[in-house]
């Protein structure tokens, strides 16, 4: 599906470029003139999914619309790291306003512009986990249910990282937050709860909906540049890890990203009204202990009061993803 | 600016302002790893830095960077044993790159489209001997005359090339290969000598006045077993058999031809006879595993028809046949006879027990030390006696032509700095790229090509080259599968998935730079570099 391969260049397209790679055959990442939506000297903390996923993003999103861009933030890490008062990181149009509200910002920005005659401007509107599925999830339903000419960008960190790591309906079972302690005899958070965005966004029967992770880059802009090439309401979920509420390595960002997808336990996917149309295939299958093992929000789960049990309630929600979306090619899932 | 309404207007990128570089406890450097292919190379090629410019198709200089170090990359691409793609890292991933194929081609290439090698710039008006024009003798001759000095091979033999003419067949090394090669080193200006034996080294640099010598005159004496036979029992020896193909007096070996030995040459020769029409049978006292030829040389001879009795001794020759003792490995891997005896037939028998070194042309001079009929050296190729070097199949080391480069590039060196009356310090070696130091996730799947075999038929009755060469698609092809361990090949992975945008990219063929200002060390560059050519280094603090 998706994006082209390039046949046979040392690296295809697994790297962000490649010497021996037509410049038009590499990411916008690679490119020394990419817009850096998000300029340093943000504040996010070191190795940063989200910050790294929305630049991936975002550029992509500059590069298709011609820099005709205008971004609406909800609260979040994201808000709040690349705009400390007196700065700011950003390097697009970029309007913040409330946590619950973005999806409606949005459809009020779209509005305006078709008031103006602008018809070139675009506009996304981005959030966290928590202000996408949760308080910002009825603003988000009307927007899609309206078909308003927005792209919604969710970074799913599985948390609501900015006020401590607290769960959200986007936390995975078992994983452990600051609110997930008290709940039962585990410190983890329940199975059976929670919601899955992106499916609920295909029920809403929208032009577009897709995942992607800040692990296949390619995969990441093709998605935005397919959705940035459609009008109406559309959906991309980007699965970013979070070193610092997951207890991981900030080295790992990539590599737990990674994992997700090669152990079935996020699903690489794009939809059109409301039909899966591709799958990011698995390359390389992992058991979810290579996912799980490296992050302390999984710690439980291991060592002497260990809950194999539970990892293997893990494993088994990821087979089935696996078996849902088809992400094993046929060899591979026989073999 | 803090006269503006709160969160009102913020300028774009003003965060600029906010160096996090300061969080920092350790930062990214880049760095060069040596390739572990680089590090096996007898001759020390810089195999990552050709296949660099082959990747790119630019082939010709690919061969440039090549021939730094090794002159006779279309020999090598035919006859070295290739330690490089043993210890490649590619290997742990599906299989090793086909190294000597792509330097085959490049080879190739080279003689076909005529590049020659840049002239040397000075000239140091100083004089070499070198004795012997075999690979170490003619490696050393090009490495002295690039560096400037004069020099002058004196050969015994009628022509150049010592073991890779009148030891390896033409199936093989075809001469036309070995010959575009040699002459391009003559063309640099090296003097050579043909049927002009050193007697005595002393003398003969005496008589041409010059300063330093460098002897690498092989090891060309069969040696002998102590097998009782007829005085009509027909015994030669497999140097001398593989010597006489080069002239017009082909050897006459009958039909039946046993072969004793189970190294290289003892399948050279059992394969020459084969194509000869003769009925080559092998016979070796231990088994195919303990066999020092290669297995992939047993198996092409097998393939070409040429009979092997494994674990036998001779324990005579006679007219026409000859009586073989079978043997049994003890617990040691030791073969051990057990008293079993069988007749065989045998129009003749050939010796490949390996060769002695001839040394007589170094009687009398002084300081010498010589073991186990090896000339010693030290380190610095040099023997016991000042002003001269020595190297390849007279010293002690494995006897290979590879091994013979690597050793004449060597004394080169020393030899240059001797005149110059400096030691020669070898640049300090990097680091291994060790396979762990990888990122492999970022390389394509993409098989090793296979190279081309002539037919059987034709290889079982004509001297053609068995083993065929790449063409520039698929040499292409097998140089991209080059994961350039330890070596950035511009893949843009550490400029895109820096989340701090601390990654300068500096443009083609110039590479990356860190912005330490912004860098907060978080080591996401470094893990998914493919090639592993940054490193995470703590800051002192
Ligand atoms: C049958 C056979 C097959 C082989 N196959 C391979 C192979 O596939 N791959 C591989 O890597 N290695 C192979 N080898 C080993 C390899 O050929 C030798 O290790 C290598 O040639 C040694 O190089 P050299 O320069 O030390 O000596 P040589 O190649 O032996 O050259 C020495 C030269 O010195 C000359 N010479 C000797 N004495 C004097 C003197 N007094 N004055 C002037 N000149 C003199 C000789 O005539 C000769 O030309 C093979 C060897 C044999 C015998
Ligand atoms: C109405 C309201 N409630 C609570 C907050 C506090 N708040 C700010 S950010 C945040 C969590 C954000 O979580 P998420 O959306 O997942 O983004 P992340 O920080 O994880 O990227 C909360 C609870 C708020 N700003 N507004
Ligand atoms: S992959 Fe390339 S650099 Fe690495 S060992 Fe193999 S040939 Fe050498
Ligand atoms: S990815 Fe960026 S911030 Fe992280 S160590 Fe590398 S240069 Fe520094
Ligand atoms: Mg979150």
């Amino acid at each position: 599906m998706g994006y082209q391969t390039v046949k046979f260049y040392q690296t295809g397209t697994y790297t962000v470029g490649n010497r021996l790679l037509a410049p038009d055959e590499r990411s916008v990442q690679a490119g020394e003139l990419r817009s850096n939506s998000i300029n340093s000297g943000h504040r996010a903390c070191q190795g940063c999914g989200e910050a790294l996923g929305a630049r991936y993003a975002i550029d992509a999103a500059m590069a298709e619309s011609n820099n005709q861009l205008i971004a609406v933030n909800a609260t979040g890490c994201l808000e709040v790291f690349s705009t400390p008062y007196p700065e700011s990181s950003w390097q697009v149009p970029w309007i913040h306003s409330l946590f619950g509200n973005a999806p409606a910002v949005a459809t009020g920005v779209a509005a305006a512009m078709k008031v103006k005659g602008k018809t070139e401007v675009r506009v996304v509107a981005q959030g966290g986990d928590g202000g996408t599925t949760d308080i910002g999830f009825g603003c988000l339903s009307g927007m899609f249910e309206r078909n308003d000419d927005v792209l919604y960008i969710c970074y799913d960190n599985e948390a609501y990282m900015n006020t401590g790591v607290q769960r959200s309906s986007a936390t995975p079972p078992t994983a452990r937050t600051a609110t997930t302690m008290p709940v039962g005899k585990e410190p983890g958070n329940v199975f059976g709860q929670g919601k899955n965005v992106p499916e609920i966004a295909m029920a809403h029967n929208i032009p577009y909906v897709a995942t992607a992770t800040v692990a296949d880059l390619r995969d990441l802009e093709y998605k935005v540049r397919k959705a940035m090439k459609m009008h109406g309401a559309r959906y991309i979920q980007i699965f970013v890890p979070c070193p610092l509420g997951w207890g991981a390595a900030s080295h790992d960002t990539i590599k737990l990203a990674r994992l997700a997808k090669e152990t079935g336990m996020f699903p690489v996917f794009e939809a059109e009204h409301g039909e899966v149309t591709g799958v990011l295939k698995i390359r390389n299958k992992q058991p979810i202990e290579e996912y799980l093992k490296p992050q302390k929000r999984f710690a439980h789960l291991f060592g002497k009061h260990a809950h194999p049990e539970m990892v293997a309630h893990l494993q088994a929600i990821a087979d089935r993803n696996i078996r849902k979306y088809g992400l094993l090619d046929e060899e591979k899932a026989h073999g | 600016m803090a006269n503006k309404p709160f969160a009102i207007t913020l300028k774009p990128g003003t965060s600029l302002a906010n160096l996090t570089g300061s969080w920092r406890s350790s930062r990214p450097v880049y760095l060069n790893r040596l390739p572990p292919c680089n590090n096996a190379c007898p001759a020390g090629e810089n195999i990552q830095g050709w296949l660099f410019h082959a990747e790119s198709g630019d082939y010709e200089q690919a061969w440039r960077v090549l021939v730094r170090d090794n002159p006779l990359p279309s020999v090598m691409g035919r006859v070295c044993y290739h330690p490089c793609e043993t210890s490649c890292n590619r290997g742990q991933l599906d299989e090793a790159v086909g190294i000597n194929s792509v330097e085959r081609f490049l080879g190739d290439e080279a003689i076909k489209r005529g590049w020659k090698f840049d002239a040397p710039a000075t000239e140091t008006g100083k004089k070499v001997l070198v004795v012997g024009a075999g690979p170490s003798g003619l490696s050393a001759a090009y490495h002295l005359a690039r560096m400037g000095h004069q020099v002058e091979i004196q050969e015994a033999g009628p022509l150049a090339g010592g073991m890779m003419r009148f030891g390896i067949p033409k199936y093989r090394l075809p001469r036309d290969v070995l010959d575009a090669e040699v002459q391009r080193i003559l063309d640099l200006g090296v003097a050579l000598k043909l049927n002009t034996k050193v007697e005595n080294i002393e003398q003969s640099m005496q008589d041409g006045g010059f300063d330093a010598a460098f002897l690498a005159v092989g090891a060309h004496i069969g040696k002998r077993a102590m097998i009782p036979a007829g005085d009509a029992a027909h015994i030669v020896d497999a140097v001398s058999v593989l010597r006489s193909m080069e002239g017009e007096d082909k050897p006459m070996l009958g039909r039946k031809v046993v072969v004793y030995g189970g190294g290289n040459t003892a399948i050279d020769v059992a394969r020459t006879v084969k194509r000869m029409g003769g009925e080559p049978l092998i016979v070796y006292r231990r088994t195919r595993d303990k066999a020092p030829a290669h297995d992939f040389e047993i198996e092409e001879a097998l393939q070409e028809g040429v009979m092997i009795k494994w674990l036998s001794t001779i324990k005579q020759a006679g007219v026409g046949e000859i009586t073989v003792e079978k043997m049994e490995l003890d617990e040691k891997g030791f073969p051990q006879p057990t008293g079993e005896f069988e007749k065989l037939e045998a129009d003749s028998v050939v010796l490949a027990l390996g060769q002695d070194v001839d040394l007589s042309l170094l009687n009398g001079v002084s300081g010498l030390e010589i073991k186990d009929g090896t000339v010693q050296v030290a380190p610095n190729m040099m023997t016991g006696h000042a002003g001269i070097f020595a190297g390849g199949d007279m010293v002690p080391s494995e006897r290979t032509v590879t091994v013979g480069v690597g050793h004449g590039k060597k004394a080169a060196r020393n030899i240059d700095a001797w005149l110059r009356g400096i030691t020669y310090v070898p640049e300090p070696k990097h680091e291994i790229a060790t396979f762990d130091k990888l990122n492999p996730w970022y390389y394509s799947d993409a098989d090793k090509t296979v190279r081309p075999m002539l037919d059987i038929i034709r290889r079982q009755t004509s001297f053609d080259e068995v083993q065929g060469g790449l063409d520039e698609t698929n040499a292409l092809f097998e140089a991209r599968r080059c994961l350039s361990c330890g070596n950035c090949f511009e893949c843009d992975n550490c400029y895109g998935v820096c989340p701090d945008n601390a990654v300068i990219k500096l443009g083609p063929g110039k590479g990356f730079e860190f912005n330490y200002d912004y860098c907060k060390g978080c080591g996401i560059c470094e893990a998914e570099c493919p090639c592993g050519s940054i490193k995470m280094v703590p800051e002192d603090i």
